[in-house]
């Protein structure tokens, strides 16, 4: 990854925050203005000490406070309008930055999951967003307010005395030298902390959904210690930043001290020689002073634009991620859907394979005619959930095709490729809804006989048990299933949204052999109509096909019906008869 | 009550004792994270005390300054001048340093506090029941430990020192100007009455809606986290759109709160340099009239001017504190809450030691219902003599894995007692619990990390060798080796790259090199095909010998290798015998078994 340099980066944000920047610009405006009032109420102060000085009288004196407490109302107003003015736009910022990392996530490909933890994504769409918001609305435009305000406020300075202006000028130096090497240092720092609060997120996650095989292993102090071990190295990291943000600080409160009190000497040597009034020294002590605090600001405000800039670093690491398995420039379309899947010389490896092993689908030609239904059967491994993932794009070919009614699935769009072919996988994913929407989610509109058919199918009763039926809350959320009872739901949900084509990866794994046998019953009278692909490790799911496809070495070896395949093929035998081992059991 | 621990975190309106106890209990909280840092804060104490002092200083000089060292300057006596000039460096360089140590030292202290609470966090959810993250789900914990204690962190990086400093600065201050000219103090305490009625407007305003950020925020996170550890289903059923649109609500739900929040503070923090300003402004006029009137130098009234700008400089900040602070707060009252759940499965205070354990698990009376009441084991007795094999068959929901997870405590019986070596499970230590009954559930969990680190999770010392041993025995080696680094490849997240089957795979190797006294097998070769189960059978058969074990399965060829099999129904063990004279009989086994012996062909 190029390293691109601090502006580069932190410009890449602004076409995101398009709609803010009218206001974001106003603000700093108005954060000027603020300071351009503070900065003037010592002129005023000038002239009325020097006019005390002189007997001055009340005439004079109101006038002058009246002046001051204008200027300061001013400078209050200019500060309320810079807020009001930055920090709505700002949360909205936040808010469409949010909702585009999420859609983004969505649509990136599974691959992208694969390989990133959930925690580090989690703190780019949480933390780090809101850094970015805080440095566009307060960060940014105090940044630009208050460098602007020290470079003019030198001028003022040296308006009453270039050697006053001066030493406030040669004293700031050192400021300029410790900023760059900051900004270098910090950065790294910042990345740091960064990546090591997204992995503790990771942690975090993995505790939480390992739960069970920490509490089964009892390996809870295990995982704690290493816990304990990433949130030291936070801790020493986040420690390390601290002390440079100090190491900056020093500077910023030490040079304008300094500064004051060098030129209270030569302030007092001008005003003993004439070159200066007392007004104008008073004057001059009130402009440091109200230029204090702008430049201390700057240390928190270069780490907080640091800190910004890596956390838009992140947020573009995951949206620059090209989306390899995008939708079609101009979709094809299917109307009426026949259910005719076919492999062609289908080639497949994962990214990070070794070179030199063979593709995990090493040339699979495979065609289900439409309405037949094919149990996929191979050793553990061997690439079958891989070969269903292929079909509805969860990855892509590495060459060869896969066709749906001729078309090749890369031609649809993702949206219908997916209508037409409905998965359940072996880990059945419910979410956090109610059973009916969860049934439902591959078709929503469909009618309350369906759901009940789907049900149905998957030998579901159970769910009208439930406390409130069909709406009852599960999914993480709400009441916990059994894997049992999750598989049924999850083949419920596949059924229920009438593909075209039926992909179930192993789906009846976790049932016993009373409900197998029913769920198998009915499943059959759909499978008369659908084209199904069952990915199967036993002979009674087996039967449910047509056809059986055996898979050895990435490639489909053997097609035929089950029993012939059992009768002549050494490598079927192996892989689905367990026989023997009944044989043994019974004996 | 309905706020203790976790329940009822997601409301925002609270009565009043609801509210106190919410709050005790953050406070409570905070008061022991501060305990044990007592010392180094008493040590930041005086480093910022110091530190302020010398930085009140510097007006004083100037003041005197101009109305001594200026006239003497004019008569040629620099005296003053240089001692003047020299003390306000001098005062410069204290400050700076003092505030330098105190930077790095209360860095280290706030590093501290939040290693500790991360820590306890994370320690005591691992602790929780399973029966507690069942319900709770796995985003809202997670959003416990993200986002909440990203508050505390806030607070703690900018809100500690802004906020010691600040009071200390204006006591200081307010203190120099009393002694410099009291009228201007007088001044400056008038000012203390509109800025009481501006906080108590802020807090008022924005007391509830920062427990409305903390609930928005971990809705926001759980539909998140669950979104990516789901992303499959997602993709598979086009559930994008919809996932959006909800997303986006949450969005604006937290946005609209979040900029709500910030809003108040954008008129309270203007508010309060404004009273500054007026407050300046007054001393002024006040002062320049005491000037003509001659009873006030110049150079004490610029101090003054210095003195009553400077006090207001660190509202901004302790507003900012104020404003942190109440995040803090609402994100330790949610902390709070889930430290405050109790482990419905806590660990012995004087557990009862057990060298050796043989096996010999006994029931007495068990019982087990949910903490909502509904029954899944009724009372029943069961007896396992140490070394015995036995396999729980039985329907879906009958009962079975609850059964497991009594044994292997995850649970503990409504009624009754269960008893390993006629020592009750409650009295063991988790250690050594642990180390004598390990249970392999189906759903096979595989940490990010190595593989061999995966492995070695059952057995955490465990070399090399032994780990290629295990994954020998179970029949994965071959698969581990072809793998892009071998037992060093990184599994990813939640083992993507790794099939389901070979995912159980690891995870019996896991349970193998653990080598415990009594091992539960729920549903663990579901996921394997015959070839995979049956090099597992073998490697089982060695496993086994010398243990007991239970094995929950459903493909009845398991049961071969059993010595005794139990069948579950509706919670009640209806046939208890050996499998052959189970098959012979007519019961409800036997015809499960010819069921299945016919669906293998």
């Amino acid at each position: 990854m190029s390293e691109k340099g601090t502006l580069a980066t932190l410009l890449r944000i602004f076409p995101y925050a398009k709609s803010a920047l009218p206001r974001i610009a106003l603000g700093m405006v108005a954060a000027i203005a603020a300071h351009l009032f503070a900065l003037s109420i010592p002129q005023f102060l000038r002239d009325l000490v020097n006019s005390l000085k002189d007997n001055g009288t009340a005439e004079t004196l109101v006038p002058a406070v009246l002046m001051v407490l204008l200027l300061g109302l001013l400078e209050g107003v200019s500060v309320l309008l810079r807020r009001w003015l930055v920090l709505t736009p700002g949360t909205f910022v936040e808010a469409g930055l949010r909702a585009k990392i999420y859609a983004k996530l969505q649509d990136l490909p599974v691959s992208f999951h694969d390989k990133w933890p959930s925690g580090q994504l989690l703190s780019r769409a949480t933390g780090d967003l809101s850094l970015i918001r805080r440095w566009l609305s307060f960060g940014l435009v105090l940044f630009v307010a208050n460098g602007l305000t020290i470079i003019v406020g030198l001028g003022i300075l040296f308006t009453f005395h270039w050697i006053l202006g001066l030493i406030f000028f040669v004293c700031s130096v050192p400021i300029w030298i410790k900023g760059f090497q900051f900004e270098r240092n910090y950065h790294s720092v910042a990345r740091l902390s960064q990546d090591q609060a997204g992995d503790l997120a990771t942690s975090v996650e993995e505790s939480v959904h390992g739960i069970r095989v920490l509490k089964a292993f009892g390996r809870g102090d295990h995982i704690a210690g290493k816990f304990a071990a990433e949130a030291d190295t936070l801790r020493g990291t986040e420690i390390k930043k601290a002390g440079l943000i100090a190491g900056i600080w020093i500077y910023l409160i030490l040079a304008p001290e300094f500064a004051v009190g060098l030129s209270l000497l030569a302030g007092v040597w001008l005003v003993s020689t004439e070159q200066l009034t007392v007004g104008g020294l008073v004057a001059f002590l009130a402009t440091t002073t109200a230029l204090r605090w702008p430049t201390e600001s700057i240390g928190f405000l270069l780490s907080m634009t640091l800190d910004a800039k890596t956390a838009i670093q992140r947020f573009f690491e995951v949206l620059d991620t090209p989306v390899d398995i995008a939708d079609p420039e101009n979709p094809k379309t299917i109307t009426e859907p026949h259910g005719r899947l076919e492999f062609k010389d289908v080639h497949f490896r994962y990214s990070d394979a070794p070179a030199d092993q063979p593709d995990l689908l090493n040339g699979v030609d495979l065609v289900l005619e439409p309405g037949e239904s094919v149990a996929l059967i191979g050793i553990t491994g061997c690439g079958k959930t891989s070969l269903t993932a292929l079909t509805t794009r969860l990855y892509d070919v590495t060459g060869g095709q896969v066709l749906l009614d001729g078309v090749d699935v890369r031609d649809l769009s993702r949206e219908e490729l997916r209508t037409h072919i409905s998965m359940a996988f072996e880990d059945a994913t419910l979410f956090s809804a109610s059973v009916r929407d969860n049934v439902l989610l591959g078709r929503p509109d469909a009618s309350e006989a369906d759901l009940k058919q789907a049900l149905e199918i998957a030998q579901a009763h159970f769910v009208y048990d439930l406390p409130e039926g069909l709406n009852t809350k599960i999914g993480e959320e709400g009441m916990s299933l059994s894997g049992g009872q999750r598989q049924r739901l999850a083949l419920a949900r596949a059924v229920a949204a009438r593909p075209a084509i039926l992909v179930l990866d192993d789906p009846l794994s976790a049932l016993d052999v009373d409900t197998e046998a029913l769920v198998e019953e009915a499943l059959r009278s759909v499978l008369t109509t659908t084209t199904a692909l069952i990915v199967a490790h036993r002979p009674s799911t087996v039967q449910l096909a047509d056809r059986v496809a055996l898979m050895q070495d990435g490639r489909i070896t053997a097609v035929g019906k089950h029993s012939e395949l059992l009768a002549t093929n050494d490598h079927y035998r192996y892989v689905i008869s367990s026989l023997d081992a009944a044989g043994e059991m019974i004996s | 009550m309905t706020m203790q621990g976790t329940s009822g975190e997601d409301r925002i309106e609270l009565n009043k004792d609801e509210s106190r106890v919410v709050k005790l209990r953050a406070r409570k909280l905070l008061f022991s994270l501060i305990r044990p840092i007592r010392r180094r804060l008493i040590v930041s104490f005086t480093l910022v005390i110091l530190s302020q002092a010398f930085r009140v200083v510097g007006p004083a000089l100037i003041a005197y300054g101009i109305d001594t060292a200026l006239p003497q300057a004019i008569r040629s006596e620099l005296t003053p001048l240089y001692l003047v000039v020299g003390g306000y460096l001098f005062a410069a360089l204290a400050t700076t340093s003092l505030i330098y140590s105190f930077l790095k030292f209360s860095a280290r202290t706030n590093q501290n506090v939040m290693f500790d609470l991360r820590q306890r966090l994370f320690v005591h959810s691992q602790r929780l029941s399973l029966e507690f993250h069942e319900t709770y789900t796995s985003g809202r914990v997670i959003a416990r430990q993200t986002s909440d204690l990203d508050a505390i962190k806030e607070l703690l990086d900018t809100g500690g020192n802004e906020m010691i400093a600040g009071i200390f600065f204006m006591t200081f201050t307010g203190a120099a100007l009393l002694a410099l000219d009291p009228g201007s103090f007088g001044i400056l305490l008038f000012s203390f009455i509109p800025l009481w009625f501006l906080t108590r407007w802020f807090q008022k305003n924005t007391k509830l809606r920062y427990r409305q950020t903390r609930v928005a925020s971990a809705r926001l996170i759980v539909k998140f986290v669950e979104t990516m550890t789901g992303i499959r289903a997602v993709k598979a059923f086009r559930k994008e759109k919809d996932n959006e649109s909800e997303y986006a609500g949450y969005t604006e739900d937290y946005r609209s709160v979040n900029a709500k929040v910030i809003q108040i503070f954008g008129i309270y923090d203007p508010g309060l340099t404004m009273i500054g300003t007026v407050t300046v402004a007054f001393i002024l006029l006040f002062g320049g009239f005491r000037v003509i009137d001659g009873s006030l130098g110049i150079g004490i009234l610029t101090a003054a001017i210095l003195y009553a700008r400077r006090f207001f400089d660190p509202m901004e900040g302790l507003a900012m504190f104020y404003n942190a602070y109440q995040s803090a707060s609402s994100a330790l009252e949610k902390i709070s809450g889930v430290l405050e759940e109790e482990e419905s499965v806590p660990e012995p205070e004087h557990p009862t030691k057990l060298s050796n354990a043989t096996g010999h698990l006994s029931f007495d009376d068990v019982e087990f219902h949910y903490s909502n009441g509904k029954t899944v084991l009724p009372g029943f007795n069961l007896d396992i003599p140490a070394g015995q094999t036995i396999a729980l068959v039985g329907t879906t929901g009958a009962g079975k894995s609850t059964l497991a997870k009594l044994v292997s405590r995850l649970y503990d019986p409504s009624a009754g007692r269960l008893t390993l070596d006629g020592i009750d499970l409650r009295n063991l230590s988790n250690l050594q619990l642990r180390r004598a009954i390990v249970m392999v559930t189906q759903e096979a969990y595989l940490f990010s990390g190595s593989v061999a680190e995966n492995i070695a999770l059952g057995k955490p010392d465990a070399t090399m060798d032994e780990i290629e041993a295990a994954a020998k025995a179970v029949g994965v080696h071959e698969f581990i080796l072809s793998m892009p680094d071998g037992y060093n490849t990184d599994v990813n997240k939640r083992g993507g790259r790794v099939s389901a089957g070979q995912r159980q795979l690891i995870s019996f190797a896991r349970a193998f090199i653990a080598d415990p006294a009594v091992l539960i097998l729920d549903e663990a070769t579901a996921s394997l095909d015959i070839p995979s189960e049956r090099l597992v059978q073998q490697g089982l058969k060695t496993l086994l010998k010398g243990r007991t074990s239970i094995i929950i399965a459903h493909r009845l060829s398991t049961v071969s290798i059993a010595d005794r099999v139990l069948v579950m129904e509706h919670g009640q063990i209806i046939e208890d015998d050996a499998p052959a004279a189970l098959i012979a009989g007519t019961g409800k086994f036997a015809r499960m078994h010819a069921a299945w012996r016919a669906s293998l062909v």
